[in-house]
């Protein structure tokens, strides 16, 4: 989906604003018991996500970054999945059906922004991450992490208000912000959007990502697989009837050359 | 019972050896989880297994290659090796297809491909496609069991439909050959840039057909000193002159994709990815052209064998470098496979052997090596009369 396309859409999405963000930890501590979480580290910021963590934050010198699951537009994990155990939601949300995972973990392999953790601890492991509180939204609620920011560092909203705003933020102070809105066309657009003091890369967010939706990477090589499979067909029946008929030639044109000597 | 002690040799003391381990490795994965019997982690959600994947599909290639040559292009030469071919691709793929299931978070599941459709994963069009093929080669392998047992009329029915089954299984192959290196096109950020290519599943089809050819080579070696089956010097090196081609392909292929995107200066790099790059290269490209090139060596057995080793030794490098090496840099870990990760690769890579021999023993798979010499051309070199001779 474009960024015009989400300007009209109804999804809701969040939008994380590092220039605003104090390291309180409230939306950490939101998520945890949102989630019914156990506690993994005394000190939240040198926590790192898990399957027992859905988001972090993590501190660079004086900064703050946020990281949890984008719920991509055109999510990579939806397409790898080989039985579809994730889907992308009309709200919005990327959700995972831990009853149809077969654990193959492609999607961990494949997610650009290495988000899926798993419970390696277990005899039948599912893949964690954040559901963009799904439940919530679908009440009419905020997520439990927006709800709990102090400073409207973490805002949620529909997907056009969100834009706007984070358009907005960066527009009214240029010095305040790195002229990009991260999420936006990383990996083709996704609901999450984060906005910074400084370039991205600098607050542990890859730039690295493709600028397009990922499951075309994958469609380039899939889309041609009809047409391999008729032309293969012809082809070697065609070969098979050639050689055959070739070998029976030879054979004949063997069997006269001998009688005629 | 002291019979049984005498009897041990050095290898039989190792199969055991690795047996008690490999069960034990197993009872850990399934009572602990994937967690307490692996490395793997966040970071590093694939390792040794799934590379152990690629390499088991990939040297089982001869069975669509071998099957393609003998049966769709009426190369009548090489119906003596279709069988061998046919039995590593067999074994191989039970092999794989009991891996695959092991390395899964949620075993019993494994059925849900069937079921429960994606069909824009390329895991999904694997499954299928390894399902698929699956049943091809049992329908191509029935021969060797029917024949030994006299069913004639299913011989008969099997015999008239070999032609389109050996169709389908040459597509299945192409599609699933190619797939595994289509798992790691979404990926472009993550793979190291040597490796990554959108023409990966290309590369994987290619390099997979040198890479079954060796293993028939090495097979038909092997078995010649093991049973005194094995093959006629001409098919083998028939099949020499064609892993060169592929390499030499491969080889011109790779070299001018890199020029082509620029990344040339990464091959003088000084870092971990290039000296194993290059390692894969001189094992797996090199050396095997070096050898097979040479007019001596290509039609003489040891000649072969060893080209046959380096080909796939280069070939395991090149799998495990896309699915291990190629990765190390992006997700910021190192991996080692665990002590359990190596027990259960190993005990089932012995059952493989073990099924191999047992088959091969007990089913017409390899033609008598009497029959082959009598059949055998006159054109055969002084050096290639000499080696048969020495392995007799």
């Amino acid at each position: 989906m474009s960024e015009k396309n989400l300007l009209n859409s109804n999804q809701i999405g969040l939008l994380f604003d590092a220039s605003e963000c104090i390291g309180c930890g409230s939306c950490y501590e939101a998520c945890k018991k949102e989630n019914n979480l156990p506690e993994t580290n005394k000190d939240f910021l040198k926590d790192h996500l898990s399957d027992k963590t859905y988001t972090v934050v993590e501190e660079y010198d004086d900064k703050y970054a946020r990281k949890m699951c984008m719920h991509c537009n055109e999510p990579t994990c939806v397409s790898v999945c080989p039985v579809g155990a994730f889907e992308k939601t009309k709200l919005g949300p990327v959700l995972y059906d831990a009853e149809k995972c077969i654990g193959c973990r492609y999607c961990m392999q494949a997610c650009p922004y290495n988000v899926p953790r798993y419970e390696w601890g277990t005899t039948s492991p599912r893949v964690r991450k954040c559901n963009l509180c799904y439940d919530r939204l679908k009440k009419g609620k905020l997520t439990a992490c927006a709800e709990a920011c102090p400073v409207e560092a973490t805002i949620c909203g529909k997907m056009p208000d969100i834009i706007k705003e984070a358009k907005k933020r960066i527009k009214e102070h240029p010095d305040k912000y790195y002229p990009h809105i991260y999420g936006l066309e990383e990996a083709g657009g996704s609901n999450v959007l984060i906005i910074s003091p400084v370039p991205f890369e600098q607050l542990g967010y890859s730039s690295k990502v493709p600028k397009q939706s990922m499951p075309n990477f994958t469609m380039q090589a899939m889309e041609k697989i009809p047409s391999f499979v008729s032309v293969g067909g012809i082809f070697l029946t065609g070969m098979y009837w050639l050689t055959r008929r070739k070998n029976q030639i030879a054979k004949e044109e063997k069997l006269n050359s001998g009688k005629g000597r | 019972m002291k019979k049984f002690f005498l009897k041990i040799t050095f290898w039989k003391a190792v199969s055991i050896i690795i047996a008690i381990i490999g069960i034990y490795s197993l009872i850990i994965r399934f009572s602990k989880g994937l967690g307490a019997s692996t490395h793997l982690s966040d970071a590093v959600p694939w390792g040794l297994w799934i590379g152990f994947d690629f390499i088991g599909v990939g040297l089982a290639a001869a069975g669509f290659t071998i099957a393609a040559t003998a049966h769709i292009f009426n190369n009548h030469k090489y119906e003596s090796i279709a069988r061998p071919a046919i039995l590593t691709a067999y074994i191989g793929y039970m092999m794989v297809v009991a891996l695959l299931v092991i390395d899964l978070g949620r075993p019993e599941n494994f059925w849900h491909p069937l079921v429960m459709w994606n069909v824009h994963s390329v895991m999904f069009e694997i499954t299928w496609c390894v399902i698929c093929y699956s049943t091809v080669l049992t329908i191509e392998f029935a021969p060797v069991i029917l024949e030994k047992y006299k069913l004639t009329k299913l011989l008969k029915v099997i015999k008239k439909i070999t032609v389109p089954v050996v169709i389908f299984g040459v597509l299945f192959s192409t599609l699933h050959q190619s797939s595994f290196g289509s798992l790691y096109l979404i990926a472009p950020a993550k793979v190291y840039p040597l490796w990554y290519s959108s023409f990966l599943p290309v590369h994987f089809f290619i390099s997979c057909i040198a890479a079954g050819l060796s293993m028939i080579i090495l097979e038909a070696y092997l078995s010649a000193r093991a049973f005194s089956q094995g093959l006629n010097i001409r098919i083998l090196s028939g099949l020499g002159k064609g892993v060169l081609v592929v390499i030499i392909i491969e080889s011109v292929f790779k070299f001018a994709e890199l020029s082509v995107l620029g990344k040339l200066p990464l091959l003088f790099v000084q870092a971990n990815e290039t000296y194993i790059f290059w390692l894969e290269i001189i094992l797996g490209s090199v050396i095997p052209i070096l050898i097979l090139t040479h007019p001596k060596y290509r039609v003489n057995r040891t000649g072969l064998y060893f080209a046959s080793i380096f080909t796939i030794s280069g070939f395991i490098l090149n799998r495990m470098n896309v699915c291990v090496t190629s990765l190390v840099r992006s997700s910021g870990q190192v991996y080692r496979p665990s002590f359990e990760e190596i027990g259960i690769t190993l005990f089932l890579l012995l059952i493989t052997m073990v099924a191999f021999k047992l088959v091969v023993e007990n089913f017409h798979v390899f033609a008598p090596e009497d029959s082959i010499k009598e059949k055998g051309e006159e054109v055969l070199t002084v050096q290639s009369k000499q080696q048969i001779l020495s392995n007799d």
